[in-house]
């Protein structure tokens, strides 16, 4: 009782004693067990040795004798290193582009006053909803038109304008007081000056919260990459440990798909644990991705 | 026309106000162009990969081959009701309008249960958020690749430890009256947390005091939760929504990993369909016509909630 007493100690007075809160309290606990239970088996699976046999397999109990086999298995079948690599790029590739459109058109809407700007917004709005994957398959001709089947740039080029990063951008810039671009204005500084020294560094914030929520989605994307590519040296990591996966279930090599899996997560979950307040706040303004 | 301002003369109306418009327009853009310049870079990808793709289902879906070399020929609405009267489209389309409600209502429900009982900031609540948002995190190849082996028939995870609760295993991927269930299990487990964070979000505007003053008044917390939280968070129920019903269009990467739309087009959703048609037929009309009806359907949705998101990214 008393650590439920410390968990609702800043409750107000009067609901402290009530019984439901507690009872959905319960429910999500036991629920967040449940929801940790495939990573749970992840890690225990990726440790357990072969020898355990097929049946020991979904066992949650770690095995008394861990080995990293599995590890050094899924490590020699799938290339991950190269695949790692590949998705860093694609990542990496569509960030440093998107920067340069969120913040050139974030500012166009924050501060510019032009001719035509509500249809324009609109049609950034629209981009929400029309999410590119939907569009894989025209997209996916045009790409092979420009020459850019089987190659990295192919699978960025659909990303490099956000409508979401623009619409954060915007918000960021217009909380910056005019009075410091007025200043600057007076030095004699050129729009491009006042975006990249005043309006840039002052929003630092929500380019690390649009950072995370591009690289998390873009690390994640598969259908698309999965379209473009077709070099195995050229795979990202989620192509990748889908056909990883399909070799090792034709041999029911649970373990290996296991260790696999965990390497495949293991960066986001790590950069996830230590910068989790951030990583919360950047997905609540993401609505959508 | 104010009375200050005087009329102008007849006579020099017939070519001056068109030349002073022409002006005023010139005038209008050159004051525009630095805006313009800056929203070139996103203009010319959104003109590529949205708008222009648009353009490009739109055309794509009046044309056909006969053989797979032969050169295109106009057919017409022909693409159109081909997808329209193949049963593994209307298949496709069931199965997802059954996978949206069925993924979106209990993933839903569980992330306002989840924003409910978490919604006070102590230690324990947040490594329980974190826990409840870990799933949303990985890629779903790989949620889909743990759930390969919790779905696995006889040894895999579920059937080690329920299945000796229940007299007869149901072959969770393998029974297509059970499959797209199972595929549903996935999206939930991955989507909750995610819609738990809009919902943390909502309950920080609702009022303390008011809850306690309801409290006060002799009501009790379904009372509270009905007539003062629920219809505070109306704006975020419309919101998550939208990105569950999206969600529910746009991710099938566990189908193409776990099912590949089967057991007998059990578990074939549109997107799925679309991805098949293109990539396995090479049927490009076909896929174009199901894309541009699955557009038709997404323009629906956004006319719905397009003022929604308009306000929430703070108007034009």
């Amino acid at each position: 009782m008393n650590l439920i007493d410390r968990l609702y100690k800043d409750a107000p007075l009067a609901t402290r004693g009530e019984i439901t809160p507690k009872l959905g309290f319960a429910l999500t606990v036991l629920l967040a067990i449940v929801w940790l239970i495939p990573f749970l088996w992840m890690v225990v699976a990726t440790l357990r040795p072969a020898s355990d046999g097929i049946n020991a397999m979904a066992e949650l109990m770690p095995s008394l004798k861990p080995t990293l086999d599995n590890v050094r298995d899924a490590w020699e079948i799938g290339d991950f290193p190269r695949y790692t690599i590949n998705t860093t790029i694609i990542c990496t590739g569509i960030l440093l582009v998107q920067f340069v459109t969120i913040t050139l058109a974030g500012f166009a809407f924050a501060r510019l006053d032009f001719a035509g700007k509500t249809p324009i917004f609109y049609l950034f709005l629209m981009q929400l909803m029309l999410v590119p994957v939907l569009l894989i398959v025209p997209n996916l001709s045009l790409v092979a038109q420009l020459g850019l089947y089987d190659t990295l740039t192919g699978v960025m080029m659909p990303f490099f304008a956000s409508a979401f990063g623009t619409f954060l951008m915007r918000q960021a810039f217009e909380a910056i007081p005019t009075e410091l671009e007025d200043a600057a204005l007076i030095d004699g500084a050129s729009l491009l000056q006042r975006i990249r020294h005043i309006y840039v560094p002052l929003s630092m914030p929500s380019f690390s919260a649009f950072a995370i929520i591009s690289v998390t989605s873009h690390w994640n994307d598969f259908l698309w990459p999965l379209m473009v590519i077709n070099s195995p040296d050229k795979r990202p990591l989620t192509v990748g440990l889908s056909v990883f996966t399909k070799t090792a279930e034709g041999t029911q090599a649970w373990g290996t798909i296991a260790a696999g899996t965990l390497m495949v997560i293991a960066p986001l979950l790590v950069v996830f644990l230590i910068f989790q307040k951030r990583f919360i706040s950047s997905f609540v303004t993401s609505g959508i991705k | 026309m104010s009375l200050a301002e005087p009329a102008a003369l007849p006579v020099a109306t017939s070519a001056a106000p068109r030349l002073h418009l022409l002006k005023r327009f010139m005038g209008r853009f050159r004051a525009s162009l630095p805006a313009y310049l800056l929203l070139l870079p996103s203009l010319v990808f959104l003109a590529l990969f949205t708008y222009g793709a648009m353009g490009r289902v739109f055309v794509d879906a009046l044309y056909q081959r006969a053989t797979p070399k032969a050169p295109v020929r106009f057919v017409g609405l022909d693409n159109i009701s081909a997808v329209l009267a193949d049963p593994a489209f209307t298949g496709a389309v069931t199965n997802n309008l059954i996978y949206a409600v069925g993924t979106a209502v209990p993933s839903i429900a569980l992330a306002l249960l989840f924003a409910l009982a978490l919604s006070r900031t102590h230690a324990v609540s947040s490594a329980l958020r974190a826990a409840l948002f870990l799933p949303v995190l990985i890629p779903m190849v790989a949620a889909s690749a743990l759930f390969l082996f919790i779905f696995l028939p006889n040894v895999g995870l579920l059937d080690y430890y329920i299945g000796r609760l229940l007299p007869v295993l149901p072959n969770w991927l393998g029974d297509p009256d059970i499959a797209l269930y199972a595929i549903m299990i996935i999206t939930i487990w991955k989507n909750a947390g995610y819609y738990m964070l809009f919902f943390l979000a909502g309950l920080q505007a609702v009022p303390e005091d008011v809850m306690e003053a309801a409290h006060l008044d002799g009501a009790g917390p379904y009372m509270r939760l009905r007539h003062i939280i629920l219809p505070e968070l109306k704006p975020t129920f419309l919101f998550v929504t939208v990105i569950a019903t999206l969600n529910a269009v746009t991710q099938v990467d566990h189908v193409f990993v776990m099912t590949q739309g089967g057991p007998s087009n059990a578990t074939n959703l549109v997107l799925f369909y679309i991805y098949q048609q293109a990539v396995e037929h090479y049927d490009i009309g076909k896929a174009s016509a199901a894309t541009l009806l699955t557009l038709a359907a997404l323009m629906g949705l956004t006319a719905l909630s397009f003022r929604t998101m308009a306000n929430r990214e703070g108007g034009p």
